[in-house]
């Protein structure tokens, strides 16, 4: 027992207590880790585009623009298709999986026409004579909604999969987690458009 | 292997394959091969700064548009001294040490029976593999590859007349490092979800091997570091050819002519590079201590001490590690007060590692060693890390950071932590792990030579480099004798090229050993060390889908001393088979 004379420390077996497993697999919570996980890089990267603009704003060139009125358009289709998409998963939960099917198909269909206003405004900008070259505040507009417009699409990509899962009738009452996860992340990607579109709004 | 496993094609288990271990080893050998070019740049900057004036005819033949006339082109030197840093730090150093071991090891530690995503994890180095493609293709491109430094500041990076390789050059870089970025972000989601959901039943978070824990630290600070420098690299990408004045300020002249540029900023970039830089550092060193914990385990046959507090200081010192990037850019002319606060944060930091360097070296009290040389490794890590350490309170603190700043003060520095820390800990994993991977030993004889061969010369090398940085000898210069205050160190110079060949000398043995120890090394069984992690319950080399029930876990990973000395208690002993006395253990 003593620790100076070359034995080593030797105490009763104490390795029995809490010695039981304390948890089983948790491959349950790997969708939610993994999502939890892809949306702290969605935020740190659109965190950085945030501190860039707030410093280059600063910059002695900076002319703000107007941005094109159709983004307000578009900002009402990605609520609504964020909404659509609980309606789905309500639909989901009572049971009613063609109802659901009918939400999502809504929901994608609205998360494209904001693609494309997304593109309009792209235009419209483009025909006032705001290139990416000739206006910081421009760039920062397309570049911006360029990245947010990738995640947008990637989102759909994730939501088109769901819906052919659904109409194969692969959720049901208590398994539609699938949606359930891709609704984290298209809400997600809906809040970052508002902040930036907040963002890019004042001037 | 499997049926299951033995069934599918050559290219299904080798090449495509999804099984985590041959995905590691995967990422060593490319790192190995990256390795080696880098190695090969770094003995050409070390001939060019040792004999900065003499000609070589010899290496004209062998690169006649690096050496025109025999004489090294000063641009060529800006390149090297680019992509020796580049690649050394994104394609060798994490490749190695965090995608490599991490993958290897992770499944086998945690008790699962693979990573989480397999797919993805194949997918993961299927992405880096073109990005090693592009960067080495940079090299053969007009102008040549990036030589805007491994940390691509603007104006340099951002203007493709600035230099010859920041043409086409510095655009493969961006997407080499754009590619870099994908993967190695695809492989911190896997890592991380694998590490907090495939755990085994019983293997709590406070019974993982240390090893697990670093590479979970490392893997959420990849997660958080790496999208700035992505939006950093966009906006690099734009202002080279979208026409944008993101970084880039008016006035710029560039072959007589005043650009159109205005209102930019380059500190911007420096800001986001080195939010992501400081962190990265981290995701290096980290695992490095990690394995320097289980191996000293492992061979002191004792618990580690203080395994709560080594988590605490890992978790500490990385929540630390995203708040100090500041000290990187502290000659950009920023408040003082700004610089005040990174220098305390920054020398904050010490206290997380030195309790982990503590808790290192209070490992080996009264331990039975057994000097393998995994463990001369480890032990070596934990010299490094405290040598080298010192040298970051002088560059932590501004008003010594002023004089050491861009000096190759900064070059020994970073060479210790990233350099020495970071490449001892791949050897010891390495040295350790190679019975699991091949079911074959290596040679400790030639593993010794190896390891003395190059701790005798790394050490006494960046200790150099630190003395020459106070001399004020200036780091990426073409020529070290331009500056006539700088003449009388040139001795050093000569020196630490000498070190580098006799370093270089210590590899080919490792090389000989490795390929030697695959095909004609001892057997060895499932357990050769009498270690008490998991990856030593199943054989070696460890097969396909390494369990078909991946074992129980009742106990911490450092059971060790247990029934005398030497002895111990595996993780997956239950406790009615422990027969009678049990030693103190540590978490």
């Amino acid at each position: 027992m003593n620790r100076f004379d070359g034995t080593p420390d030797l105490i009763p077996v104490h390795v029995a207590v809490n010695s039981e497993p304390k948890i089983s697999h948790r491959s349950s919570g790997l969708y939610p880790m993994f999502l939890l996980a892809v949306l702290a890089t969605v935020m740190m990267l659109f965190a950085a585009f945030t501190a860039a603009l707030i410093v280059r704003r600063t910059g002695s060139d900076w002319v703000p623009v107007q941005i094109p009125s159709v983004v307000w358009l578009n900002t009402v289709f990605i609520v609504t298709s964020s909404i659509f998409l609980e309606c789905a998963k309500k639909a989901f939960s009572r049971g009613s999986g063609s109802q659901a099917s009918l939400w999502l198909g809504y929901s994608i269909a609205l998360g494209v026409l904001f693609l494309i206003g997304q593109l309009i405004a792209w235009s419209v900008l483009n025909d006032q004579g705001f290139l990416l070259s000739t206006n910081t505040h421009a760039a920062f507009f397309y570049m911006l909604s360029g990245v947010h417009g990738a995640h947008v699409l990637g989102g759909i990509g994730v939501l088109v999969w769901t819906l052919r899962r659904a109409l194969v009738g692969a959720y049901g009452i208590d398994q539609y987690r699938g949606v359930a996860h891709a609704a984290i992340y298209w809400h997600c990607v809906g809040a970052v458009w508002i902040h930036l579109l907040v963002l890019l709004s004042i001037t | 292997m499997s049926s299951a496993h033995a069934g599918l094609p050559f290219w299904r288990r080798y090449i495509f394959s999804t099984d985590h271990k041959v995905i590691g080893i995967q990422y060593i050998l490319t790192a190995v091969f990256m390795a080696l070019v880098a190695v090969g740049l770094s003995v050409l900057i070390r001939m060019q700064m040792t004999w900065p004036v003499r000609l070589w005819p010899i290496m004209e033949q062998l690169l006649p548009t690096a050496y025109e006339g025999g004489a090294l082109k000063p641009e060529f030197y800006l390149t090297m001294v680019t992509m020796h840093g580049t690649i050394m730090v994104f394609f060798v150093i994490s490749l190695a040490l965090v995608s490599g071991v991490g993958n290897f090891i992770i499944p086998l530690q945690v008790g699962a029976r693979d990573m989480a995503y397999p797919f993805l994890n194949m997918l993961s180095y299927w992405t880096i593999v073109p990005a090693c493609l592009i960067m080495l293709a940079s090299f053969f491109v007009e102008g040549g590859a990036a030589a805007g430094g491994w940390t691509s500041y603007p104006p340099l990076s951002a203007l493709p007349g600035a230099l010859p390789g920041s043409g086409l050059g510095q655009t493969l870089w961006i997407l080499g490092m754009a590619l870099f970025i994908v993967s190695f972000t695809m492989g911190s989601l896997n890592f991380a979800t694998t590490i907090l959901n495939l755990r085994t039943k019983g293997m709590s978070l406070m019974r993982m091997p240390l090893t697990v824990w670093t590479l979970l630290v490392s893997s959420v600070l990849g997660i958080l570091a790496f999208p700035p420098l992505t939006a950093a690299a966009i906006m690099l990408l734009l202002d080279r050819h979208g026409g944008t004045s993101f970084f880039l300020p008016e006035g710029l002249v560039v072959g007589g002519n005043v650009l159109a540029y205005e209102g930019g900023t380059p500190l911007l970039f420096q800001h986001l590079f080195w939010f992501l830089g400081h962190p990265e550092v981290y995701v290096l060193v980290l695992p490095a201590l990690g394995i320097a914990f289980d191996v000293v385990a492992t061979f002191g046959r004792r618990p580690v001490f203080g395994y709560r507090t080594t988590v605490w200081a890992l978790i500490v010192a990385a929540v630390l590690s995203m708040i100090v990037w500041g000290h990187h850019m502290f000659t950009s002319g920023m408040n003082p007060y700004l610089g005040e606060y990174f220098s305390i944060v920054t020398v904050l930091i010490t206290l997380p590692f030195a309790v982990i360097g503590v808790n290192l070296i209070a490992s080996l009290w009264r331990a039975d060693l057994r000097l393998t040389t995994a463990m001369l490794f480890a032990i070596g890590i934990i010299s490094a890390v405290g040598t080298g350490g010192l040298g970051g309170l002088w560059l932590g603190t501004a008003a010594s950071d002023i004089y050491f700043h861009s000096s190759v003060f900064v070059v020994g520095h970073f060479h210790f932590m990233i350099g020495v820390v970071t490449s001892f800990g791949i050897f010891a994993a390495i040295y350790y792990w190679f019975p699991k991977t091949f079911g074959r030993h290596m040679n400790e004889t030639l593993g010794k030579i190896h390891f003395w061969l190059t701790i005798s010369s790394v050490f006494p090398a960046f200790i150099g480099m630190h003395y020459l940085g106070l001399g004020g000898a200036l780091r990426r210069v073409y020529d070290p004798t331009y500056y006539e205050y700088v003449r009388p160190l040139q001795e050093m110079n000569v020196w630490i090229t000498f070190l580098l060949f006799i370093s270089i000398a210590g590899q080919l043995v490792f090389f000989v050993n490795l390929f030697r120890s695959l095909f004609w090394g001892t057997k060895a069984d499932a357990n050769p060390w009498e270690g008490a992690t998991l990856e030593w319950t199943t054989p070696s080399p460890a097969p396909h889908l390494n369990w078909n029930e991946p074992p129980t876990v009742y106990g911490g990973p450092y059971q060790y001393r247990v029934n005398g000395v030497g002895g111990y208690v595996a993780q997956h002993t239950p406790p009615e088979e422990i027969k009678c006395w049990v030693g103190p253990h540590e978490g």
